[in-house]
């Protein structure tokens, strides 16, 4: 593969992981458990909507340096199946209970703060910039989720078992955040990827930090899920790709 | 205005003052130039370059905006103008004129980085966590409590005054 079709699809990889997880908290729209969090769930999901929409503007620039045309951000969106899907098992993971969807985001802002950290230093000056923007929205994501964990975790004994048991069945799919494929690994030696397995130390400690405040325990080491990179997805990806695309694919390219 | 078969368009200054009269469209008290985000205004050949950067990345009033300002200008004479996105240096709230910072405050919107005080407060068990107190815009009083750290807005926080029992927004500082 070209560089800048190993760029591409890197520009997937973060493209796809924002949409997903902002498609899920657009689910909440209208189901939050109070009027406050509703907002900021739908205010995060937004943020993440318009990272999505950056890396995707900047994948379709990249596409047309290599393919015969570049794709457009609403056919990246729209127009892939779930294989073509490069977004992390995380992202996809259902909302389930409140505890649930508090524990994927906190893991996820996590990482995702010191992955944009990270990438505001690409060599790529699109990427950085697209990064420097996103980190500093992503800087109340975390302060939130990491707030909401310590308030389940350290509130009633109802919220501890389910903060808890939502902190342990994600767990497995935190792995896959700290993984770099032939295809990272170049883009690192080139200064344009981010080092995804060199963030692992630092979402350790800060994620065992707030968990102790929160009096959870934190997940022993066990076996990583891994795939969403490869397009090997759960059984999650396909509804929500059935739902979110189900407009587009009946009446291509319809507007309003 | 033309003269004879030839088009006087604006100038560029001229632009700069219509562009400070459009209201940003979700909070009309303050102009999109006195919210920072008109980053450049250029003549490139015949057209007119209007260089605009984002509060944040999904603030879905960008796209109205651009249309707004594309209004404007069409309606000043301009034949053709571009508009342009972009990201670096990141919008950042210093980029508010401070002559729109008290009106922010009688719009009921508290300005970034104005904290009245910090209060320390126990969050759990012996653990204690120094947080910012903003004053309520109405009566003043910094018997105040953040509601969440999102609001009506991407760049707002929702507070509650106890005092004087109205809610307002706190445009956070970014």
């Amino acid at each position: 593969m070209t560089s800048d079709a190993l760029l591409f699809d890197y520009l997937l990889r973060l493209a796809d992981s924002d949409l997903i997880l902002a498609q899920h908290l657009g689910e909440w729209i209208g189901h939050g458990p109070v009027l406050e969090e509703d907002i900021a769930l739908t205010n995060v999901g937004l943020d993440l909507l318009g990272q999505a929409r950056l890396w995707f503007g900047y994948a379709g620039e990249v596409e047309a340096r290599f393919a015969s045309r570049g794709r457009s951000e609403d056919e990246l969106a729209f127009l892939r199946d779930a294989s073509a899907y490069r977004n992390l098992l995380l992202a996809e993971q259902p909302n389930g209970n409140y505890a649930q969807t508090i524990a994927r985001q906190f893991y996820f802002d996590v990482w995702h703060q010191l992955l944009l950290a990270q990438l505001a230093h690409s060599r790529d000056a699109r990427v950085a910039e697209i990064a420097a923007k996103g980190w500093k929205e992503v800087r109340y994501h975390v302060e939130r989720s990491a707030a909401w964990v310590i308030r389940l975790g350290d509130g009633t004994g109802e919220s501890h078992a389910k903060i808890q048991s939502a902190i342990d069945d994600l767990w497995m799919y935190t792995g896959e955040m700290f993984e770099a494929d032939a295809t990272e690994r170049t883009l690192i030696a080139e200064g344009i990827a981010c080092d995804a397995p060199a963030l692992a130390a630092a979402w350790h400690e800060q994620v065992g930090a707030v968990l102790e405040q929160a009096t959870l325990i934190t997940p022993a080491l066990a076996w990583m899920q891994s795939g969403g990179r490869r397009g090997v997805h759960t059984e999650h990806l396909g509804h929500l790709l059935a739902e979110m695309q189900s407009l587009q694919r009946a009446y291509p390219g319809v507007r309003w | 205005m033309s003269v004879g078969d030839r088009v006087l368009e604006p100038t560029l200054d001229a632009i700069w003052e219509m562009l400070a009269a459009i209201p940003d469209p979700e909070i009309p008290v303050i102009s999109i130039v006195e919210l920072g985000i008109v980053r450049n205004v250029a003549r490139e050949g015949g057209d007119v370059v209007v260089t605009v950067t984002p509060t944040y990345s999904g603030c879905p009033a960008t796209e109205m905006i651009a249309a707004d300002i594309r209004r404007t200008l069409t309606e000043a004479g301009v034949q053709h103008c571009r508009m342009e996105t972009q990201l670096s240096p990141a919008w950042t709230t210093d980029w508010i004129v401070p002559a729109a910072r008290e009106r922010l405050r009688n719009y009921g919107i508290v300005p970034p980085g104005e904290r009245a005080t910090t209060r320390t407060i126990d969050i759990s068990g012996l653990r204690k966590r120094e947080v910012e107190i903003v004053a309520c815009p109405r009566c003043g009083s910094t018997r105040t409590q953040e509601l969440s750290r999102f609001g009506s807005t991407p760049c707002k926080a929702q507070y509650r005054c106890e005092d004087c029992r109205e809610p307002f927004d706190y445009f956070k500082p970014h």
